[in-house]
């Protein structure tokens, strides 16, 4: 394999991993404000059937997209609605809208399957930046627009959690939401918010399969993504640029898988969607156990604490659980 | 930005707080009866009592962090609706926590940027470190801006959390409790804070349980008891006469004790019962958690004897119970049952060796909300039988109804069961023989009647040899049933003091924080 | 409280309604859905309604079809009466089935090699041999999870569907690698075993006797262990207060593994039923997802025992005869689904409300 052939590979590798940026990203603004949004695999199937059906429906890809999103809105409300206003558990309202919305996908998606439809239009190399020796042609000379949406994604993500006073107060719902609540914020609103809108995401994610990077709609056609964004924004650490080098990581892998196949007799991809969740479950393991810390601990202060911030993988501290505001 | 125009404008400074005849229910419980009170600009005044007394639900109401059931609020004159803590904020009205209410994982900086109007769409954090900065200088607050608040000391997430208020343009300051696990430096420093900024206009009010900080750094004090106010004091007048004689001083002690636990208290009607030999002991223990640290040199809890431990809450009285019984890992020292050395040991051998633990938070520490009275009993009577015996189980359950005059049958849940009734269930649950029994405020929520009946079956305890240690708030109680009564006030423990040496101004103080 | 709080999502007059009124409604507004999503798609819900029930009593082929179907979700939804009344979400059944089902293919691999004729063993016990092992492998998967959850403290949701994906990847693996088929490894499984291995059934059905009688007896000690036992008893215990059980005595780490290893035990049956009992080989799809009906099932009975057994025949009668729609409307089979998943969804968002806003 020469250098040519692995710049193709890492470059399929992002562009195969951009859907799983909307949907990771989504749930990580979700998560960040204390809702775990367990429907992902749900969600992200329905907004793939109803992109394709809208977007051949109205000859639009862009409908097609608003479509998803509408639909990624309104199983989020399901989820808000039944965790926040109703305080159930968000894993079991979650977990059944997972099953519930992947049925209904094959099913309202069946006059549907292996039609083809209208796909995204190609889009042109980004000039100068695509001059950039190695990086350059790796990630701007992309011939697609949502690639280049999940560019924007992630850099305006990063730059609203960290840089911005709505991005604080995100991060503050979800450590202690009383204590955002004493400093005026309104903590049940705006958790419906993020809810809402990292379920638009996950719609959009959906569509980006099904109309540009999957094109077409099949029975379970996005089949396993979903739960892989969700444990990709564990591995992520609820971080916008680690969930993001977790995709990444997830496309290079299925990528590495397709080119090894050849050497490796017969065995499908689907065996590499496993390293994801063993990947997470290990790192998981590192930290609830304590063992990072305890490595940590034997640094001096300063390298702790960037290293500790680079690599905390504690959850929001109020993930999950209900504000009670009495 | 424009929230915080009224409170430069109208209520930053110099505001004459009142909340006049405020009335607060938690169910039956009636936890603010009629109170009002005046803090006159620029004071600093006290809010004194003990737990359960009303003073964290009134100025959680002042702050907005729940409502009123009726009654007003006043701000220099004019009325005031504040139904949440942004409406207080727009007041003016900042309140500390017993508990920091901030953001562990944030930096100081970003804590201090949160929730501030002041702070701009675009974060600029290093214009808002100048800032903090600046406010640290003018109190000689010393804050690493850098540093995870969750690795800061009590004392220093206070610091932040006062600064932060202040830099908000807060005029009035409610502090709760603030002075529970500080340093003695902090504490300093704190007070020092508080005059200045009382010199500048300010109104504080300064929610406490001890008496000697209370003494020394308040204007007026008002104390209440059982959700109603029952005086107010003027110190500065008794200062200015103090400083004469040190007996003018115990005297502002004296009536504040009185007003806080009443004339007289209960006399001692525990019959003799104890026996020599010790069942629990204790040397040379630290109970450490983030909030405080206690340190108790000995203690010896004889078989048959009956030791109280009063204070307030919050003091460590739980920490040192749950130690007792297991639960908890002391940080150093040992804890000895009935001879035997179970230190680090797990809980199922402190149960094993006869000791057994009745927490105060009923449907949440020591029931099971969802099963049934018979459930419970099963479940305390396994004996590592498979299947449960529903007649036997069924027919103790209605002994132990009769016997404890629980009003309720076998099969009702034990959330549907009134607290007092809660309370008998878990006497019932206890086995005997038992060789230690330890229990947090045990007649709490019952009727008189309940109480002595309870007691009445405690001491039958007693004389078939279980030794008991409790914590009360209820100094009658303490009083009429130990054997010998030891103090917590704020991680510091008394030495143990037989009742019949013990009077009510000397359990005041003790209970004050002077001992 | 906070005026702009959406908390008056109800509006004023529909607060204080008794508790039946909310789970009523909830109900019937499923049902609406359940029609309306019919008609979007082109077809009249009475006819859907009638295809299903035909589709899954009208002959002894469907019937037994129903049956086989049932005796997996039953063992499934008997395990997780278990780990739910423990306070557990154990998303890792599927997982659990899918290992059990290796398991008992390595063993009936081992005893009756490719190459060989018969069984080392007489078949009985081969079979039995192969269910037994089923058992302990699901028991082992369902160990893992529980490790990972009461010592590694990880969430056991996250590690039970990571334990799914590890086991359907090993199942693909073995397909498509030492297991495959002489000739060409494809999706279809491994190389079907020999008739000699394959359970009995009632007559010319699906179902087979043994794995009904599995599966029936499985839920009746449940029934038995959750009522009437000390451990159904500290199970609860556990799963509504792990401190208070833990001050009363209840070893409450002993009773989360012990649940997590019935489970297992219970999914690894289900395992073990369906490579024996039903395809006769390893697929990679060997669990039908009936790990995650089961736990659908177990919501909607709110962890009672009692009434597993109708709602897990009402699901599995819903399975067999949404398969008659494709063929007799042009329909598709999922919409067993929708409406297995619908019922539950509302059932959870009425037992919410109730609880909210009931009088």
């Amino acid at each position: 394999m020469d250098s040519t052939q692995l710049l193709i590979i890492l470059a399929t590798a992002i562009a195969t991993a951009t859907p799983l940026i909307f949907a990771c990203l989504g749930e990580t603004l979700t998560e960040r404000a204390g809702v775990i949004n367990l429907s992902a695999e749900g969600t992200v199937m329905l907004g793939a059937m109803v992109g394709f059906v809208v977007a051949k429906t109205t000859e639009n890809v862009w409908l097609g997209f608003a479509g998803a999103a509408i639909v990624g809105v309104l199983v989020a409300l399901v989820v808000a609605f039944g965790a926040i206003t109703l305080r159930q558990s968000q894993i079991a309202i979650g977990f059944v809208l997972a099953l519930l919305c992947s049925d209904l996908s094959s099913y309202l998606g069946n006059p549907y399957v292996r039609i083809p439809g209208p796909t995204v239009p190609p889009a042109f190399p980004i000039p100068i930046l695509e001059a950039i020796p190695v990086l350059g042609p790796l990630f701007f000379r992309q011939g697609d627009v949502l690639v280049y949406a999940s560019y924007a994604l992630i850099a305006g993500m990063w730059f609203y959690f960290y840089r911005t006073r709505a991005g604080l107060t995100l991060r503050a719902i979800g450590e202690q939401p009383a204590a955002a609540f004493v400093r005026g914020h309104n903590v049940i609103g705006l958790r419906y918010a993020y809810t809402l809108i990292g379920g638009a995401l996950m719609g959009i994610a959906g569509a980006a399969f099904s109309l540009d990077f999957k094109a077409g709609w099949s029975h379970r056609h996005t089949a396993g993504y979903g739960w892989i964004a969700l444990a990709i924004v564990i591995f992520g650490g609820w971080n916008p640029l680690r969930v993001a080098f977790g995709a990444y990581l997830f496309g290079v892998l299925q990528s590495l898988a397709s080119v090894a196949q050849s050497s490796i007799q017969d065995v499908p991809t689907q065996v590499f969607t496993v390293a994801p969740f063993i990947l997470m479950i290990l790192v998981l393991v590192l930290t609830s156990a304590g063992w990072l810390d305890r490595l940590l601990s034997y640094l001096p202060v300063n390298a702790r604490r960037t290293l500790a911030r680079t690599l905390r993988t504690s959850p929001p501290a109020a993930l999950g659980r209900p504000f009670e505001q009495d | 930005m424009g929230l915080f125009a009224c409170a430069t404008a109208g209520f930053g400074l110099r505001v004459k707080v009142e909340l006049q005849h405020i009335h607060k229910h938690f169910g039956p419980v009636h936890a603010n009866n009629d109170v009002s009170l005046t803090v006159e600009a620029g004071t600093i005044h006290g809010l004194l009592g003990e737990n359960g007394a009303g003073k964290s639900t009134l100025v959680k109401i002042l702050s907005g962090f729940i409502t009123r059931d009726s009654g007003a609020i006043i701000l220099d004159g004019q009325p005031v609706h504040i139904q949440s803590p942004a409406d207080a904020l727009r007041y003016g009205i900042g309140m500390l926590h017993q508990d920091p209410l901030d953001f562990p994982p944030l930096t100081v900086v970003e804590n201090f940027m949160a929730g501030s109007p002041a702070t701009p769409m675009l974060l600029n954090p290093q214009a808002a470190e100048r800032d903090f900065r600046r406010w640290c200088a003018q109190f000689n607050f010393d804050i690493d801006p850098h540093a995870q608040v969750g690795d800061l000391t009590v004392g220093e997430r206070q610091q932040l959390e006062i600064v932060r208020l202040l830099a908000n343009g807060i005029g009035t300051l409610v502090l709760d409790e603030p002075t529970t696990g500080i340093s003695a430096s902090q504490k300093a420093l704190l007070f020092q804070t508080l005059r200045k900024l009382a010199d500048e206009g300010k109104s504080i009010i300064f929610v406490s349980h001890k008496l000697e900080d209370v003494e020394a750094l308040c204007d007026c004090v008002t104390v209440m008891r059982r959700g109603q106010v029952v005086g107010d004091l003027d110190l500065r007048p008794l200062r200015a006469h103090a400083q004469e004689s040190t007996d003018q001083q115990l005297n502002i002690t004296a009536r504040i004790v009185e007003m806080m636990f009443g004339r007289a208290l209960a006399m001692p009607t525990k019959p003799s019962t104890c026996q020599d030999e010790v069942m629990l002991s204790v040397k040379g223990l630290v109970l450490r958690t983030d909030r405080l640290e206690l340190h108790i040199d000995h203690l010896a809890l004889h078989r048959g004897e009956v030791i109280g431990i009063a204070g307030l809450e919050g003091s460590g009285q739980q920490l040192f119970l749950t130690a007792c019984a297991g639960l908890e890992a002391p940080a150093a020292g040992s804890i000895y049952i009935a001879g035997q050395n179970l230190t680090h040991r797990p809980y199922t051998d402190f149960l094993r060796a006869g000791v057994c633990y009745v927490p105060a938070d009923r449907l949440r520490e020591g029931l099971i909300a969802g099963l049934t009275i018979q459930d419970h009993v099963a479940l305390r009577t396994a004996n590592g039988a498979i299947f449960i015996d529903r007649a036997a189980v069924r027919a103790e359950a209605e002994r132990a109804i009769a016997t404890f005059n629980i009003r309720g049958r076998p099969d009702t849940r034990v959330e549907r069961l009134s607290g007092g009734n809660q309370q008998r269930t878990q006497l019932a649950l206890l086995p005997a023989p038992l060789n230690v029994l330890i229990m947090e405020h045990p007649t709490r929520g019952l009727d008189i009647e309940s109480t002595l009946w309870v007691w009445q079956q405690l001491i039958a305890r007693c004389q078939q040899g279980t030794a008991i240690l409790f914590a009360s708030s209820d100094l009658d109680e303490i009083m009429q049933y130990s054997d010998r009564v030891i103090v917590f006030s704020g991680g510091r423990v008394s030495p143990a003091i037989p009742v019949t040496e013990l009077n009510v101004d000397l359990l005041g103080q003790m209970i004050g924080g002077r001992f | 409280m906070n005026s702009t709080v959406p908390s008056q999502t109800v509006p004023p007059a529909l607060e204080r309604l008794p508790p039946l009124a909310y789970r009523g409604g909830a109900l019937i507004i499923a049902l609406l859905l359940i029609g309306l999503i019919v008609v979007i798609s082109g077809a009249s819900p009475f006819e859907v309604i009638g295809r299903m029930f035909s589709g899954a009593v009208s002959t002894p082929d469907q019937i037994g079809r129903v049956v086989a179907t049932l005796s997996p979700l039953l063992l499934c939804a008997a395990g997780l009466v278990y780990t739910f009344n423990a306070g557990l979400y154990n998303l890792g059944v599927e997982g659990q089935v899918t290992f059990g089902a290796i398991a008992t293919t390595f063993a009936l691999r081992l005893l009756y090699p490719e190459e060989a004729t018969a069984s080392i063993l007489p078949p009985p016990l081969t079979i039995a041999l192969g269910i037994l092992v089923g058992a302990l492998g699901g028991m082992l998967w369902g160990l893992l999870a529980g490790v990972l959850h009461v010592y590694g403290r990880i969430s056991e949701i996250f590690a039970g569907l990571g334990l799914n994906f590890a086991a359907t990847g090993m199942a693909i693996y073995l397909i498509f690698g030492p297991w495959k088929r002489p000739g060409v490894a494809s999706l279809s499984g491994t190389q079907p075993f020999d008739e000699s291995l394959w359970l009995g059934t009632f007559g010319q059905t699906e179902a087979t006797p043994v794995g009904l009688g599995l599966a029936l007896l499985a839920l009746a000690v449940t029934i038995v262990v959750m009522r009437n036992t000390h451990f159904g008893l500290r199970l609860r215990a556990v799963g509504k207060n792990p401190y208070a059980a833990h001050v009363l005595g209840v070893p409450a780490r002993r009773q989360l593994l012990s649940a997590f290893l019935v489970c297992g035990v219970f999914a690894g049956l289900a395992g073990a039923i369906q490579v024996v009992g039903v395809f006769h080989r390893l697929i990679p799809s060997i669990s039908s997802n009936l790990g995650f009906l089961g736990l659908l099932v177990v919501m909607l009975v709110n962890f009672d025992p009692l009434w597993v057994l109708p709602v897990a025949i009402f699901f599995s009668a819903l399975n067999v005869g949404g398969l008659q729609l494709p063929l007799s409307l042009g329909l598709e089979s999922s919409l067993s689904g929708v409406i297995q998943g619908l019922l539950v969804l509302f059932a959870l968002i009425g037992r919410g409300l109730a609880q909210r806003y009931a009088g």
